[in-house]
């Protein structure tokens, strides 16, 4: 057996402070238990030899960067992870967003999408996709520019159909994508409201006012400060009333904003703005 | 930052295909004051809702036993469930973190992932418990309790309704002890007595 590899404290602040000051993307708030292992994990798909040839590669290579960003930020999504908390979206979110003229939703850390196509797919069925605008946004690039494709591993589809069905979903799921080898495409009028862009939740700003954001599976790399930062980011972005959707183990506790939402749905992490 | 580092016991099991029963006969034997916070890692359906904290709340007859939310911090007196369809962390500020990365060894949770973590945060301090599986998870997450330092156990084989998981860890730790539940419980137990 090998030993276990490791990186100490001060290397790893040494690498943020370079990832910082070199290319303006500030991990330092970013959880470490988590963030550790994504490093190491860089190390090794990168064949870095030493923590010496990482800081060389970073310094004098553009492309090792993008690499390095790429692989860094855990990049994991379903559709219709959490079933039940889809199922809540249907009933108690979507009513409510249907008393609008126009729709505007944004998802913060969409990752390559799966997320984004599976709301896509609520607001179709209830008749709102049309009149929607979904902002879907990401701090990795090349995240994005998979999301824009549509495309989506074949393999993972029968885990996605039937979490679909325990969502509540009542349609043949095969309507809406076509397959192709490997891969599925999801039907492109599906997608044809959702506006792609970057955007860093830790150095960014408040960008439009949506009535319903959602923000999954994304805060818990960060660390508790750093979390109340973006939940501020986040009642700034939403009107009185407006709807706010955590991953189904996070929580508005320990932020300074707690008081200022209402729970819709407690299970489903669904709340709402107060005022 | 500027809150206290955990530094006191903790106890990590991990089980999978047949582990519920030992898991419980662990349980139901630990002293009325033990106190010292239990971390369970079992391999369970990914996005198929399942309560498995209500069941042992029930077949233990005791509360405080909850799956942790993000940042949690690790409380004496809790048994700790890892969620489904996260890798369960802890931080060296004593709270739980949790990660939506890769599936290790086809399992989110994983069962290595929490005790290396929770090996190299609590060091010596770690009691690390693998019962039955049928797979080979939990077996380097055991190796790392040992290599800091702490305790590691398994289920005897002979007990265990698929000892695949046991015997895989046993095949590269030769520092784990082979016990029984029962026994397992009373090693718990001597525990909470030293502290
Ligand atoms: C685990 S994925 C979650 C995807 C999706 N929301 C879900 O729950 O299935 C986390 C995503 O957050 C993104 N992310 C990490 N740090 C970010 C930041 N500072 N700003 C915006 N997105 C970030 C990652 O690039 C990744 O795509």
């Amino acid at each position: 057996m090998t030993e276990e590899k490791n990186i100490s404290n001060d290397e790893l602040k040494e690498l943020q402070e370079l990832v910082l000051y070199r290319y303006g993307y500030d991990f330092s708030q970013y959880s470490k238990a988590s963030f550790v292992r994504r490093v190491l994990r860089f190390f090794e798909v990168a064949g870095v030899a030493s923590f010496y040839d990482f800081k060389y590669n970073l310094v004098n290579n553009k492309e090792f960067f993008a690499f390095f960003l790429e692989n860094v930020t855990v990049n994991v999504t379903e559709m219709f992870r959490d079933p039940s908390f889809y199922r809540g979206l249907r009933e108690k979110v979507l009513p409510a967003l249907a008393t609008y003229p126009v729709i505007k939703i944004w998802h913060a850390g969409c990752a390559t999408g799966e997320e984004v196509f599976s709301m896509c797919i609520l607001l179709e069925e209830a008749g709102l996709l049309s009149r929607s605008i979904i902002y879907a946004t990401d701090i990795n690039p090349k995240n994005l520019d998979q999301a824009k494709k549509g495309i989506i591993p074949l393999t993972a589809m029968k885990e996605y159909i039937q979490n679909y069905h325990l969502s509540g979903g009542r349609q043949d799921f095969s309507s809406y994508y076509t397959a192709r080898y490997d891969n599925v495409l999801i039907k492109k009028e599906l997608r044809k409201n959702i506006v792609f862009s970057q955007h860093n939740l830790v150095t960014d700003y408040a960008f439009n006012e949506f009535q319903l954001v959602l923000c999954r599976n994304v805060m818990i790399y960060f660390e508790k400060e750093l979390q109340n930062r973006v939940m501020h980011l986040f009642y700034d972005s939403l009107p009185s009333g407006g709807y706010l959707a955590l991953g189904i183990k996070e929580s508005l506790l320990f932020t300074d904003v707690r008081w200022k939402f209402e729970t819709v749905d407690a299970a489903s992490k669904i709340f709402r703005r107060k005022t | 930052m500027g809150e206290e580092v955990n530094s006191g016991h903790i106890v990590v099991m991990g089980g999978s295909a047949g582990s519920y029963t030992p898991l419980v006969s662990v349980l139901k034997r630990l002293s009325p004051g033990f106190s010292i916070p239990i971390i369970i890692v079992l391999h369970r359906l990914r996005n198929v809702e399942s309560e498995i904290d209500k069941l042992l709340s029930m077949a233990l007859g005791r509360d405080k036993i909850k799956e942790p939310e993000d940042k949690e911090n690790i409380q004496p007196g809790y048994i700790y469930l890892a969620p489904r369809n996260y890798h369960l962390l802890v931080e060296e500020n004593g709270c739980f973190g949790l990660d939506y990365s890769e599936l290790v060894d086809y399992s989110r949770p994983s069962i290595n992932i929490t005790m290396q973590s929770v090996a190299s945060v609590y060091q010596e301090n770690v009691t690390g418990v693998l019962l039955s599986g049928a797979n080979s998870d939990g077996a380097s997450g055991l190796l790392s309790v040992s290599r800091h330092g702490g305790t590691a156990i398994v289920q005897s084989p002979a007990t265990c309704e698929y000892a695949t998981m046991p015997q895989a860890a046993l095949n590269i730790n030769t520092k784990a002890l082979i016990l029984s539940p029962e026994k397992i419980a009373v090693v718990l137990n001597g525990l909470s007595a030293k502290i």
